[in-house]
């Protein structure tokens, strides 16, 4: 591993120490840049959860250092108080059982996630008209 | 693997992982996001992530690559 590797690494294991609640995301959370970083930022936001966010696209090596950490191959991943929670699937299962809310300690209102706008397959539209 | 195929998909899940039977559909029609439900016995007393990793471990660094998103669903039988 060369220097400027573990540099990163280190700083990812600080973030996720840290921070008690930390998303790693493409994008951030006002502006996600995939539909599964979207709906995983949603539900943190919709139970009022304070986090923090990580954007993984601006340097390669967050992604690889990261999932090489974790042993997680895909973004966006959760973590709370140190330990990964999962990613989009097990954070939205965990939100609709309430089992997220219970982890975060936080009240859950009722409503659902929309899903995830995965584009038509050919095109990733995004609508800002 | 240039263009997965949600038959190949649930074929390498059912032979890597002992008495998984997997469900498999192209999310999109664009042929790498895959939505893949997976019942196992061998997910007996895991927790999910551990559930998860077993299915991702199938696919190694195609996950992220030819296959851009595979979401899942796992229940231990």
């Amino acid at each position: 591993m060369s220097e400027q590797t573990s540099e990163v690494r280190e700083a990812i294991e600080k973030a996720i120490a840290d921070n008690e609640v930390i998303l790693f995301m493409k994008g951030t959370p006002n502006a996600p840049a995939c539909g599964f970083s979207a709906r995983t930022a949603g539900a943190l936001q919709s139970l009022g959860a304070k986090f923090a966010a990580v954007d993984v696209l601006p340097d390669a090596r967050i992604r690889s250092e990261l999932s090489a950490l974790s042993q997680w191959p895909t973004i966006p991943q959760l973590f709370v108080r140190g330990e990964l929670v999962g990613g989009c699937d097990i954070v939205t299962e965990m939100y609709a059982s309430g089992e997220l809310a219970q982890l975060l300690g936080v009240e859950q209102e009722d409503g659902a996630l929309e899903e995830p706008a995965l584009g038509n397959g050919v095109l990733e539209i995004e609508n800002r008209l | 693997m240039l263009m997965p195929q949600p038959g190949e998909i649930k074929s390498r899940i059912e032979a890597a992982i002992p008495g998984a039977r997997a469900e498999v559909e192209d999310w999109t029609g664009g042929g790498d996001h895959f939505r893949a439900t997976v019942t196992a016995k061998a997910f007996s007393g895991l927790s999910r992530i551990e559930q998860h990793r077993l299915v991702y471990q199938v696919f190694g660094d195609e996950i992220g690559g030819p296959i851009h998103a595979l979401s899942l669903s796992t229940q231990s039988e």
